[in-house]
């Protein structure tokens, strides 16, 4: 069984699916039986819902006029 | 009048081919805007401004019209890539081999910011504004930033990511997994050097 150090350290991976077969049954395996690692897979989760929730900037409207100006000036 | 990109690779004039250009670029815009943002911070709109500028030269070279939004974010994160070694930015240097075995979630429960919660680590994360969010993304080296900006906040797939960069889908994931570590580290150092932790305890 692979030590909480190990688990923690591919529980991203484990997350994005891109952590090979092996790995993941690994973790899977661990994760039935450590609760503290459980812990920190809900956080993983968490803290990426966070990062995905605080993806979007809104375009100031001078911005924007600005970028839509360079566009109506570009031409052949 | 409204132009679909169907073939951009139908011979046609150069006043329909700038056309094409700004009904793709008037879509994107919005995401070019919000990566930028986060890759180059204040210097987003220059940015955007030479993505367009770059991208509109190259135009013909573009052979689908459905690879048009990825091929405009690609040159997007070149130019921000390029911009952020021009001007030399430094972000803080950090110990990696330290930072390969933090664990925010253990930092948290270990030094309990919040006495009274019954939700620590989600009480911690709700103390960060957006602002906040940006500040702690734009201590990261480039090198990591942009994989977690891409991936973490805006949705692409990692391979998607190693084509805009070419760059080894390997290399990549390793950046990502750094790239995460050295996020959770910033946000702990800038909670605790920003008030945040204390804003908490009051």
């Amino acid at each position: 069984m692979i030590t909480c150090s190990e688990a923690t350290r591919q529980l991203w991976e484990y997350l994005d699916a891109t952590a090979d077969e092996a790995t993941r049954e690994a973790i899977e395996e661990h994760l039935s039986r450590c609760r503290a690692c459980c812990g920190e897979l809900e956080f993983a989760r968490e803290l990426r819902r966070f990062l995905a929730s605080s993806a979007h900037d809104e375009v100031p409207d001078g911005v924007l006029r600005r970028l839509n100006d360079t566009l109506e000036e570009l031409g052949p | 009048m409204s132009v679909s990109l169907v073939d951009v690779e139908t011979v046609d004039d150069g006043a329909d081919q700038a056309e094409r250009f700004r009904t793709l670029a008037r879509e994107q815009l919005p995401k070019l805007y919000s990566i930028a943002r986060r890759l180059v911070g204040g210097d987003a709109e220059d940015a955007v401004q030479d993505c367009l500028l770059r991208a509109f030269q190259r135009f013909g070279q573009l052979r689908e019209a459905a690879a048009g939004p990825a091929w405009l974010t690609r040159i997007l994160i070149n130019g921000c890539r390029d911009r952020g070694r021009a001007i030399g930015r430094s972000p803080k240097q950090v110990e990696l081999d330290e930072v390969e075995e933090f664990s925010l979630f253990r930092k948290i429960a270990y030094e309990d910011p919040f006495p009274y919660s019954d939700s620590l680590h989600l009480d911690f994360l709700d103390e960060f504004g957006s602002e906040d969010v940006r500040a702690v993304i734009m201590e990261l080296p480039m090198l990591y930033r942009i994989p977690v900006v891409l991936v973490y906040m805006d949705g692409y797939l990692a391979r998607e990511v190693a084509n805009m960069l070419d760059i080894p889908l390997g290399t990549v994931l390793a950046r990502l997994h750094r790239g995460r570590k050295l996020f959770e580290k910033q946000l702990w150092d800038y909670a605790d050097t920003n008030g945040l932790l204390r804003r908490a305890t009051r």
